[in-house]
């Protein structure tokens, strides 16, 4: 009885401990977050204004603006999602409901399996890796040269693994009663696919795409690796044109030896944060709306 | 063994139906059924009913080729429906589930709307006519229009358990089908609700060939007319209901309906 008693009061000395333990934890890394974001705003938010995000590159602090940047930015995301989002999607459904078979066979199965065991490992390639391919492939040999289109062709290869798992995962997620539901009423395969599992499992895909996406806008390395430009003062208005990006831009001016463009690295990067929260908030809303559609 | 069907209060009345002969089911190296052969008759309804893991939902999944979805079950026998064979080399699985209604134990309405949920089957199938008359009529002969024609448009999730096992059997009818087959429809629904369903059940198979799998010995008495008792992946036996319930002629349906089993 008494044994009993003490142990239980050990437990609950226990609880009390790692509920200190884990708290200090976060106070630690929430200290960490905050310092640095108090120093990025005390020094980039002076350099904050609309002509800052309206004004070209220039070789004086306090003329040079983002405007190259965030349009060259806009610009690859927009189109690696293009490129990503169906092809990643459509691997996905392959992969789930078409690479095996109607009849499987050992050979199809362990076939499957050595693919996706290979798409799961492509997720956790070093983002330089994907530039120098892209660097390799699509700049030099399809001959895109330095352009958006093979920036945004070299991020997409990056992101898309990233979008197949998770599409995989939306797929596998949406419940088997529903397709059987659909099966039930006399559709084919492809119309099960199409007008019940992708419909349920979007807000997944989609929520995958936009936090893969932001992945992709906050990626420096294999931009630089496949040319983007640090000093470009005109605006691209094809998808071969040269570019610039936010991170690569941000990159150059913490490099140079003025105090002044640190504070207007600073800014940039408050403008780069900015985006991501964005995008990170358009992703959270989207799947509470889709969450709360599937509790209903 | 084969268990040879030739009750003739079976065969004589309304034949025609389902026509099974020895059927064997294998999931992998697991029988799951063995040698069934039963006659299930039109316009009427027909109770299978038996232990847990006895082949019930694995037999019904048999007469509409449900379980060609399950990647490891085979199939040897005869299913027949109004003299067809539905597992003839050009048999079309599509066109059979399209004939060959089916209700789930759990209601599976799909994340869309009311409307959307039974106007689905007319349109996977190609019909280019007016849904808002299918809807209304597939809705009122599954007693749930007037609970929900006010909001046809809103989230088919927000109905309540038994409405969405309404709505399911709506969007069954919405493709005309000739059968219903269903898995223990009332099993997550509450006394008011499963009777709804069973007074549907009653008025449908006016129309409909019904086959009704269920745990409820009550169930199975009020509504079907014929009772199938299986039992380990075999058919014990199977008669008119009053029989199998008053009379039965194997002593083990006895000792199940009456409760003494296992
Ligand atoms: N997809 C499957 N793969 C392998 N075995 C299965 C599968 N489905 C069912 N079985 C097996 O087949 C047997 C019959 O299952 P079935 O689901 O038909 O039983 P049931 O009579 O419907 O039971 P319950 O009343 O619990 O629903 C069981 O032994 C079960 O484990
Ligand atoms: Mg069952």
């Amino acid at each position: 009885m008494n044994d009993i008693a003490a142990r239980r009061r050990r437990r609950r000395r226990m609880d009390a401990a790692s509920h200190w333990l884990f708290l200090l934890a976060i106070v630690v890394a929430l200290a960490v977050l905050a310092i640095l974001l108090w120093d990025l705003l005390s020094t980039g938010l002076p350099r904050l204004s609309w002509s800052f995000l309206t004004s070209h590159a220039s070789r004086f602090a306090d003329r040079t603006g983002i405007l190259a940047p965030l349009v060259g930015s806009f610009y690859v995301i927009v189109l690696t999602a293009a490129f990503a989002l169906p092809v990643g999607v459509a691997t996905a459904v392959f992969l789930e409901f078409y690479a095996e078979g109607d009849r499987p066979s050992p050979l199809r199965q362990s076939l499957t399996q050595f693919l996706k065991l290979n798409i799961d490992n492509l997720a956790g390639v070093p983002s330089i890796v994907y530039g120098l391919f892209g660097l390799a492939f699509f700049v030099r040999w399809m001959q895109l040269g330095r352009s958006i289109l093979a920036a945004a062709l070299t991020l997409a290869l990056m992101v898309l693994p990233v979008i197949i798992v998770n599409t995989r995962e939306a797929i596998r997620a949406v419940p088997p009663s529903l397709a059987h539901g659909a099966y039930a009423l006399g559709a084919s395969k492809t119309q099960v696919i199409f007008t019940v599992i992708l419909p349920a499992a979007l807000g997944g895909i989609l929520t995958a795409t936009i936090l893969s996406v932001s992945r992709a806008l906050g990626e420096s390395a294999p931009l630089l690796a496949v040319g983007a430009w640090v000093y470009v003062t005109s605006l691209p208005r094809t998808p071969l044109d040269s570019f610039t990006v936010l991170p690569v831009q941000i990159y150059y001016w913490a490099g140079m030896p003025q105090k002044a463009f640190q504070e207007v690295a600073s800014a940039g990067i408050l403008v780069l944060l900015a985006l991501l929260l964005s995008l990170n908030g358009i992703a959270i809303w989207l799947r509470s709306k889709y969450q709360k559609k599937a509790e209903w | 063994m084969a268990v040879v069907m030739a009750n003739p209060a079976v065969q004589g009345s309304r034949a025609g139906g389902f026509v099974v002969r020895n059927l064997d089911l294998f999931y992998g190296a697991h029988q799951a059924l063995h040698q069934i052969s039963m006659t299930i008759p039109e316009r009427a309804v027909t109770a299978i009913i038996g232990p847990s893991g006895c082949g019930k939902s694995t037999f019904l999944r048999c007469l509409n080729r449900m379980n060609d979805l399950v990647p490891d079950a085979r199939i040897q026998g005869h299913v027949s429906f109004r003299g067809e064979d539905l597992y003839a080399p050009g048999a079309d699985p599509m066109a059979i589930r399209y004939r060959i209604g089916m209700i789930f134990q759990k209601p599976n309405p799909f994340p869309k709307s009311i409307y959307e949920n039974v106007a689905f089957g007319p349109r996977i199938n190609g019909y280019d006519g007016d849904l808002d008359d299918i809807v209304e009529a597939s809705l009122r002969r599954a007693a749930l229009w007037d609970e929900v024609k006010d909001r046809l448009r809103k989230p088919a999730l927000a109905l309540s358990g038994g409405q969405q096992q309404r709505l399911c059997i709506a969007r069954a009818l919405a493709v005309n089908p000739e059968v219903l087959l269903m898995d223990e429809p009332t099993s997550a629904l509450d006394p008011i609700a499963t009777g709804k369903i069973e007074e549907l059940m009653t008025s449908l198979k006016q129309e409909y060939t019904i086959v009704l799998v269920t745990h409820s010995m009550q169930q199975a008495a009020r509504v079907s007319d014929y009772t199938a008792f299986f039992l380990d992946g075999r058919l014990v036996e199977m008669d008119r209901t009053e029989r199998i319930f008053s009379a039965p002629s194997d002593r083990r349906t006895e000792d199940y309906i009456t409760g003494r089993f296992g």
